[in-house]
């Protein structure tokens, strides 16, 4: 039976040769997935979609009564 | 205030979801057919041993490799827009979503990333059984994250399993099972996955056929005909069942949309489906609202009372009905809806102030109205309806639904021709022969996108003003935020969308005219 470090090991090769090798269009999707993703959380979530309610509200208790505002209107 | 929301926002935040809903859809259900289409060709290769499917399943692997990996995490995007553009929603759902999307997330992370690595990297490395285990893991695992999303969107459509929190202004689930079991859920994830299926039965068959007008990859080709034409055909037939049994689900949980669809405004018994019409202005109205009549149509007898009824007899309710009521039919007018609504308000609103007046006397009294039943289901069912001014204003865009609806069903019948035929000239041994039939495959692939994206548009049009059906309009949904940057970020999104989108289309262009390995 394989001792966990070499499981670990085998699951490092087995990714690590995978990314090696990889073809044309293998490196060409890695690429736009990096791309893609580092535009979306740390361009766009970072500065121009943060979250309404925890950025203006420092607690559960100030949401709640904040969205109970909203909703009750001017009644 | 709500009161004092610019429409311009609402409108400006519903088209950047539109436009982010739809970027997203476009990878999707490629992915969720494509998976299952890689399986089957799979399994024929470890059962037979036969090297050539080993290579048809790795040229259609490495596309869907292109597809999922474009297309994985845009629909974090919508998340962002959840927290961002409508907080008022997202605070009200609760733990509704969070549920669902919390599964999803572990089971696509589990499933999905560890197994594709396997397929991609696995050929040669593992066994063969393991890595046909592998592809069918993938595909299961990205059909059941497509569940929990398709759990959390129905239950906006007919919200059950759980109750009001007043106190937190928040929806707390009381029954797991419930939301799971929502009968809108189990129809929406059966059509949906269907739907994805034929969509990429009409790739396989409509690049195979490009290979077969250039002479070129032939068996392939071939091959991939037989399996995905089968795979459609049977899917196809899928689409129109679940499409029935969804009907009935719509026609007693959102009878307005239903009625939008078949553009209805007189309740009748006998009622036939239209199959084609056209819609012109009546001159009449409801309220601002336009009332159409259905012009050039040709229809089916009978068939719409059947479908929602069960019996040709049955009463089918028009949007007259829904909207002024008609009491023999036992429907509630929607100025009844509005009173019965703001009492629910109100009591949320008596709530409000007793805690803000620290009287903890009345805040318990009002707290246990949103747990009485009698409450629930004669007030606070109707609690969205406090936030319209008019009965009209219940009526979504009757065009948009009418034709959406009707270019979607009309697609999916050609579909199902199209798979019988193609399939017909596979066993006849004339694919190449009908060049025609060919060039039909190849033009089909942009039709199954549009009534895939159609579908969408029936179900989220159809549903408006809700975002939450009979708790929250839409307008009552929205961050009170700038419009302009929401329009900044439509504009982010319309560019990040369309070069992700020009990215995929050319990097599967070029492996598809390198074709397979030899």
């Amino acid at each position: 039976m394989s001792s966990p470090g070499n499981v670990l090991n085998r699951i490092f090769r087995f990714y690590y040769d995978g990314f090696r090798t990889m073809s044309w269009w293998g490196k060409r999707v890695w690429i736009i997935i990096l791309v893609k993703l580092f535009i979306m959380f740390l361009i766009l979530k970072l500065f121009f979609f943060p979250d309404f309610l925890k950025v203006n509200f420092n607690s559960d208790r100030e949401r709640g009564d904040y969205v109970l505002e909203q909703l009750t209107g001017n009644n | 205030m709500i009161e004092n929301f610019d429409l311009s926002l609402v409108d400006w935040s519903r088209a950047q979801f539109a436009l982010t809903a739809m970027y997203h859809w476009l990878f999707v259900p490629l992915t969720l057919g494509l998976s299952f289409i890689l399986a089957f060709m799979e399994t024929i290769y470890v059962r037979t041993g036969d090297e050539k499917w080993k290579r048809i399943t790795k040229f259609w692997m490495t596309l869907f490799g292109i597809n999922f990996a474009i297309g994985v995490a845009t629909g974090i995007i919508l998340e962002f827009e959840f927290g961002t553009n409508w907080s008022n929603y997202s605070w009200f759902v609760g733990d509704i979503f969070g549920a669902p999307l919390a599964v999803e997330g572990i089971m696509a992370f589990f499933l999905e990333s560890t197994f594709v690595a396997v397929m991609f990297f696995g050929w040669n490395k593992v066994s063969k059984k393991f890595h046909l285990a592998s592809t069918w893991l993938v595909a299961i695992g990205a059909n059941l994250s497509a569940l929990w999303i398709l759990v959390a969107n129905a239950w906006m459509e007919n919200p059950v399993g759980m109750v009001f929190n007043p106190d937190t202004a928040r929806n707390e689930m009381n029954s797991f099972a419930e939301v799971v079991l929502n009968p809108v859920a189990v129809d929406k994830f059966l059509h949906t996955v269907t739907s994805g299926f034929v969509l990429a039965s009409v790739f396989v068959v409509g690049i195979s056929a490009w290979f077969l007008i250039r002479k070129r990859e032939e068996e392939l080709a071939r091959k991939s005909i037989l399996i995905a034409g089968i795979f459609g055909l049977v899917s196809s037939l899928a689409v129109a069942l679940t499409g029935d049994t969804s009907a009935r689900t719509l026609a007693q949980v959102q009878p307005v949309k239903f009625a939008a669809m078949e553009a209805l405004y007189e309740g009748k018994t006998d009622a036939g489906l239209t199959v084609i019409g056209a819609l012109a202005d009546s001159g009449d109205r409801i309220g601002e609202k336009k009332v159409h009549d259905v012009k050039l149509k040709i229809e089916i007898p009978k068939l719409l009372s059947i479908m929602t009824t069960g019996k040709g007899s049955g009463y089918v309710p028009g949007l007259k009905d829904l909207v002024n009521g008609n009491p023999e039919r036992g429907i509630l007018s929607v100025s009844e809806m509005m009173e019965r609504g703001t009492y629910a308000r109100q009591v949320l609103t008596d709530y409000k102030m007793a805690k803000e007046l620290g009287d903890k006397e009345s805040m318990a009294e009002l707290a246990a109205k949103f747990e009485d039943k009698d409450f629930i289901d004669n007030y606070f069912k109707y609690f969205g309806y406090s936030y319209f001014e008019h009965p009209w204003q219940v009526i979504p865009s009757v065009p948009v639904t009418f034709y959406a609806f009707r270019v979607m069903v009309g697609l999916g019948f050609f579909f199902i021709l199209l798979f019988a035929l193609a399939l017909w000239f596979h066993k006849r041994k004339t694919l190449e022969k009908n060049q025609w039939f060919l060039w039909l495959a190849l033009i089909s692939i942009p039709l199954a996108y549009l009534a895939s994206e159609l579908g969408w548009i029936v179900t989220e049009m159809g549903r408006q003003p809700w975002i939450i059906q009979n708790l929250m309009p839409v307008h009552v949904a929205v961050s009170n935020i700038s419009a302009g940057a929401v329009q900044t970020t439509f504009w982010l999104f319309a560019v990040l969308f369309t070069a992700l989108l020009i990215a995929e289309i050319s990097i599967m262009v070029r492996q598809i005219k390198t074709g397979p390995k030899h």
